[in-house]
């Protein structure tokens, strides 16, 4: 993307609560950056190093949890509460990441998507921390200095904020040394390990990295929406959560951001017209045609189709 | 002593159809390299099915438990020729991908066919148990353990002892040798696919009547039989239906000697567990087929 380009998305995404119509668009744009988090966050693991993590939706719940539970229980206030749920998520990145270190593809999505399957199961039955299947209700809006961010501007430019923590994290890293290394590990696993590359290392950590980043996506969430129930956990967030990056283009930053605007904006468009389980229905059968006509996505599609036009 | 033993009993009967949805996929991985996302999508398929037969055509439950499985195949069968053949030379990520959209498009169409209230699937067994001795077991689960220990004998007849089944282990070990013996690779993926998915729908409309037909069932049942299947070791028949079985007793005994809140939570863990430290399969020295 070219540096006009990227300034004009910049001003775009600062000055767009001055003219939306109204506090539900507000509400979408919001959805959509939380969601960009969350594609960021698998993008690292699916797009760099080529593991697909099925059980994204634990880390998200987890941070959403833990932020929500040290709110309320312990009333800390915002900002610790939002690092804890980091530090909680990416810890649990840690474990997964070190138990599957051995296990790459399908056995890699077993044990995530179990490990998701476990943590959902602890939050409805461990009822005397999790209050069950009844959820945490009353979660504390987030305060900086002053003034409560309670607002949705002010929300939403909280929101902003972590969706370009995350991408300039994730622009770091992808363009750092690591970030080839986790390049080396998806094209060839055993040539980047007989030049060197730590493969163990590498790959626990682009999946604490990627936990850690799903962690900060799920606080924001609690304290968005206010209320934390075991339905963070649903499958439909992770299945959410791959549609945007095998859409928007896997391995690539905008991709993911694309792929979350798009998957937000679209289902909400369409809200008036068809019932939620056409949408899911439309979810698989997109992701099916997406993988045999488009399987890069559509950002390098599109990126492949202009650099074919001549400039002038 | 005598809850034990009940336990047992039930374990057997879950376990059973467990090892169903265990044969079904560890054929499609070990001959297709597919990983089937999609296989507890036949299972609840199987279910609605026989629902639909009972209720629509109001046939006979014997006949509906035959429909169930023949639709089981023609889906399955269609799915493959449509969907998958075109992918035979894509990495398994891409057919893992395309079958996790398979789940949620199947899944979802489900929901919107019959919508979300589980369905209780009727059956024409009495519900007064059998005692036998110290354990007591409904008719209707009997029944159940009795198709399902059938439908295993047939599947272990269909490999070994047919023409077909012959052909499946040749493409099993070396799909290009076989394919240079003349084995039709397209036709014994087909077949395949179909057979497996045959087996989850038997499954679902065993189990269907147990339990309730709803349609996220498959969720379940799909972790289950990857759970197996890890359990068995990948391509490994025998090891698929010992699994099975050992799964249904591990969960009954979960559930009734720790919480049942956590009885899922069993699959999970074996999952993990047995990834880490066998992750060939508790019973196999390699990857294997039959």
């Amino acid at each position: 993307m070219t540096r006009v380009g990227g300034g004009f998305l910049a001003l775009i995404a600062l000055t767009l609560p001055l003219w939306l119509p109204s506090a539900y668009h507000l509400h979408v744009a919001i959805m959509a950056g939380i969601f960009g988090v969350l594609a960021l966050s698998l993008n690292l693991l699916l797009g760099y190093t080529g593991q697909l993590s099925l059980g994204h939706a634990a880390f998200f719940g987890i941070g959403a949890y833990t932020s929500a539970l040290l709110t309320l229980k312990l009333e800390w206030s915002f900002w610790p509460a939002l690092a804890a749920a980091i530090a909680l998520a990416g810890a649990a990145g840690w474990f997964i990441g070190r138990l599957s270190l051995k296990l790459r593809g399908a056995y890699f999505v077993l044990v995530t998507i179990s490990f998701a399957g476990v943590i959902s199961l602890v939050s409805v039955n461990w009822i005397e921390l999790t209050n069950g299947p009844l959820g945490l209700p009353g979660v504390p809006a987030p305060e900086l200095g002053p003034w409560s961010l309670r607002t949705k501007t002010a929300y939403y430019y909280l929101v902003l904020a972590a969706v370009a923590l995350s991408y300039v994290v994730s622009r770091r890293l992808v363009g750092s040394r690591i970030g080839r290394a986790f390049v080396a590990l998806r094209e060839n696993e055993a040539l980047a390990e007989s030049i060197g590359v730590d493969v163990t290392h590498y790959l626990v950590l682009a999946a604490v990295v990627s936990a850690a980043m799903a962690g900060l996506g799920g606080s924001l969430y609690a304290h968005y929406t206010r209320f934390v129930s075991p339905e963070v956990f649903l499958f439909s967030y992770t299945v959410t959560m791959v549609i945007m990056v095998v859409a928007g283009g896997k391995g690539t930053l905008a991709g993911p951001l694309v792929g979350a605007v798009l998957f937000t904006a679209l289902p909400e468009a369409l809200r008036a017209a068809t019932s939620w389980q056409w949408q899911m229905l439309a979810y698989g059968v997109l992701l099916v045609l997406l993988v045999v006509f488009m399987p890069r996505g559509i950002v390098p599609h599109i990126n492949a189709s202009f650099s074919r036009t001549p400039r002038p | 002593m005598e809850q034990l033993l009940q336990h047992l009993v039930n374990g057997l009967v879950l376990g059973g159809t467990y090892a169903l949805l265990g044969i079904g996929l560890t054929l499609i991985f070990g001959l297709m390299n597919v990983v089937n996302f999609a296989h507890g999508e036949f299972y609840t398929l199987g279910a609605y099915a026989a629902f639909a037969a009972l209720g629509w055509a109001g046939v006979d439950f014997f006949v509906a438990v035959l429909a169930a499985i023949a639709v089981g195949a023609a889906l399955g069968w269609l799915c493959e020729v449509t969907l998958l053949r075109p992918l035979r030379n894509e990495s398994i990520d891409t057919t893992m991908l395309v079958m996790i959209g398979v789940w949620i498009a199947m899944q979802n169409a489900e929901l919107l066919v019959w919508g979300g209230v589980a369905k209780s699937i009727p059956h024409p067994f009495p519900t007064a148990p059998l005692v036998l001795g110290p354990v007591a077991i409904a008719p209707l689960r009997l029944f159940v353990l009795i198709i399902a220990v059938g439908l295993i004998a047939a599947s272990w007849l269909l490999i070994q002892k047919t023409k077909l089944g012959r052909a499946m282990r040749a493409t099993f070990q070396d799909r290009d040798t076989a394919a240079l013996m003349g084995v039709g690779i397209g036709r014994i993926h087909a077949a395949t696919f179909a057979f497996g998915s045959a087996l989850a729908a038997a499954a679902g409309a065993l189990l269907g009547p147990v339990f309730l037909a709803y349609p996220s069932m498959g969720d379940l049942a799909s972790l289950k039989a990857f759970s197996v299947v890890i359990l068995g070791g990948l391509g490994n028949l025998p090891g698929a239906t010992l699994g099975g079985l050992l799964l249904g007793v591990a969960e009954e005994l979960g559930a009734g000697y720790i919480s049942s809140g956590y009885r899922d939570a069993v699959g999970f863990v074996i999952i993990i567990l047995v990834l880490l430290f066998r992750p060939a399969g508790l019973f196999a020295r390699q990857e294997r087929i039959a």
